[in-house]
């Protein structure tokens, strides 16, 4: 086990953050409509991956992702707005705290949903958190100061390559370096058998709450960069339809498997635009597709592909498989 | 006063409504133990059978109002327990098996397929819902005055669920269905055809959602194809709070669910309606976690 900080991963991390600030001077000569998808691959890819740590290393089931994102997407928002669009360094630096602040507040959201419903299990913790959802969006809807069903508008545009890819990169780190150390064994052992990891001294109740929190810190900050990319946000885009094709990137892409969860993101953003001529069978195509995967495929596309654990094996520079998840 | 009791009558009947949707919830749940999200969309199909058959049966029955509501209705049940157990048969039935998560979302996906599918042939547009009840004034006394609709709509839903009640505890087959809610494995060894038993839960769960489907297109006469969504999470959280797989439960849930919505509606506001359902879920779900009515079952290591 290498131990220094400075690991592979730590380089890769680096390296990403600083590929994608180059690449962000370039945005500008960028075709505007796959520029947008790019950052609309970067911000499902957010959702998911922070999704996958409570869906798919914590074993728990939750459909209220979206009402965290509109937690944090509103956060940020009116922060912005209210300190001014400045640009250069000190615009930036407010981003960064707006973001923040959006995460930290979905993350308290978070705490408040997690600790009453972590409690049950299954089905009843997916319609519980799809519950609370739906109630963060219906009182957005009636606060007048954030525009209620009209919506926030005239939120600067922020939002970049550089800012989406670095925290995609961020995220991806804390992902592999937490499901490695002692605290994401926990996570896993509490997924396999709740019974038997409680058995074991560990606090089950505790460590689902804090792949909660986290999850919902993650998918704060990726509705603040949502925001400022759009620029206009109302509570309907944050319903339980897309708490749903967050799940459903999760569950195509493999739970708790982070390439294949990375990956069917990517998917899941490109396909309906790539299905866009055939726009009025788009959604049918999806939902049947969705239904013969669960059926031949129940493990998601990607959930058992022995090559993309051997590629993640190679870039996250372990050598030996150390894993031993069934 | 007569607001509040025109209110009580219209909670009721909404009440009502939900708790036939509830019905078809709790006992799939009851018995293979995923929540099916495709009965909303049985729900809203109920509707537009109704739809496309009323010119027909009106003809028929030539204006006959009481002729005609009833033909639609048990024309209705039928395709939808048509549509209900082929549903089961090619989605659910392979996947008796998996883990819940992966039936659920297989759940979803026929919802969606149905949704965006009724999109498609359909029209996502709104349609006017014919008149299949009599809409007439039944007592105008003192301010107080009351529809014959949701009167129609509280007796035809105590019928069916007398009627169920009647086939659940009373016939062959109802005891194996409370057999296999029971105990699935040990009922299939005591030789209950168990596919058998499914699709007949899914014929009585499918037929009283697309009853409920009809009073409600006739309490709110606009039907599109995303309509079952809220009426379909509302009643399965109706199930939720009686307590799951009890059929008593749903019936009380739903119109626990349907009276706080429509005087909440009524007395506070209407922007808040869709997350009553939800309220009420999540404080029955933390001081009573199987529903008012639920057993309390402990885990089995």
């Amino acid at each position: 086990m290498q131990s220094s900080f400075l690991n592979s991963r730590t380089y890769l991390l680096l390296a990403v953050i600083l590929v994608s600030a180059v690449v962000a001077q370039f945005q500008s000569s960028f075709n505007a409509y796959y520029y947008q998808i790019i950052i609309y691959i970067g911000i499902n890819v957010i959702l998911a991956s922070s999704l996958n740590l409570v869906n798919g290393f914590t074993g728990q089931f939750s459909l209220g992702h979206a009402g965290f994102m509109a937690v944090g997407a509103y956060t940020a928002s009116v922060i912005t707005s209210q300190l001014g669009a400045t640009p250069g360094v000190l615009g930036s630096f407010i981003f960064l705290l707006a973001l923040l602040s959006g995460g930290l507040t979905a993350s308290f959201f978070g705490l408040l949903v997690g600790i009453p419903s972590l409690r049950l299990k299954g089905d009843y913790l997916a319609i519980v958190t799809l519950g609370f959802g739906e109630i963060i969006r219906v009182v957005i809807q009636n606060l007048e100061f954030l525009g209620g069903a009209r919506g926030f508008t005239g939120i600067a545009k922020k939002t970049d390559f550089f800012w989406v890819f670095t925290v995609v990169a961020i995220l991806m780190y804390v992902l592999s370096n937490l499901i490695r150390s002692t605290y994401g064994k926990g996570f896993l052992a509490v997924r396999d058998d709740e019974v038997a990891a409680e058995a074991m001294g560990i606090n089950a109740t505790r460590y689902k709450v804090v792949a909660f929190v986290t999850g919902a810190f993650f998918a704060g900050i990726a509705g603040g960069l949502y925001a400022h990319f759009v620029t206009y946000i109302n509570p309907s885009q944050f319903s339980f339809v897309k708490s749903i094709e967050i799940v459903v990137m999760v569950i195509i892409g493999g739970m708790g498997h982070s390439v294949g969860v990375f990956i069917s993101a990517v998917l899941l953003t490109v396909l309906p635009e790539a299905l866009r001529p055939i726009a009025e069978y788009r959604m049918v195509i999806y939902s049947l597709a969705l239904v013969v995967i669960m059926i031949a495929r129940p493990q998601g596309l990607f959930g058992d592909s022995e090559v993309f654990t051997k590629l993640w094996r190679l870039i996250s520079g372990r050598a030996k498989p150390k894993e031993s998840r069934t | 006063m007569s607001e509040f009791i025109q209110q009580v009558i219209n909670g009721v009947s909404l009440g009502s409504i939900y708790a036939l949707i509830a019905l078809g919830y709790t006992m799939v749940y009851g018995i293979l133990r995923f929540i099916n999200f495709a009965h909303s969309d049985i729900f809203m199909m109920g509707a537009y059978v109704a739809y496309f058959s009323a010119p027909l049966i009106l003809k028929i029955t030539s204006g006959n109002l009481f002729l005609a509501g009833l033909l639609a209705m048990v024309f209705a049940m039928v395709v939808c327990s048509i549509l209900g157990v082929t549903i089961e048969k090619l989605a659910y039935k392979p996947l008796r098996a998996r883990p819940t998560i992966v039936v659920l979302i297989t759940a979803i996906g026929v919802s969606f397929f149905l949704e965006y599918g009724g999109q498609l042939v359909f029209g996502p547009d709104p349609k006017p819902f014919p008149d299949l009840i009599p809409k007439t004034k039944v007592i105008d006394a003192g301010g107080v005055v009351v529809n014959s609709t949701p009167l129609v709509v509280i007796g035809t839903a105590i019928g069916l669920m007398l009627l169920l009640r009647w086939v659940v505890m009373n016939t062959k087959t109802g005891t194996a269905m409370r057999a296999l809610s029971f105990n699935l494995q040990a009922a299939r060894l005591m030789g209950i055809n168990v596919n058998k038993v499914v699709s007949f839960t899914f014929v009585l769960g499918s037929s009283l959602a697309a009853a409920a489907a009809i009073l409600y297109a006739s309490t709110y006469p606009s039907i599109n194809p995303l309509m079952g969504v809220f009426p379909g999470l509302k009643a399965f959280i109706a199930a939720v709070v009686g307590g799951i797989g009890n059929l008593v439960g749903a019936a009380l849930g739903g119109l626990i669910i349907g009276v706080t919505e429509t005087f909440v509606t009524g007395y506070i506001s209407a922007t808040y309606r869709d997350a009553i359902a939800f309220g009420i879920l999540i404080i029955i779900l933390l001081f009573r976690p199987s529903g008012l009515l639920g057993k309390f079952e402990s885990e089995r290591v």
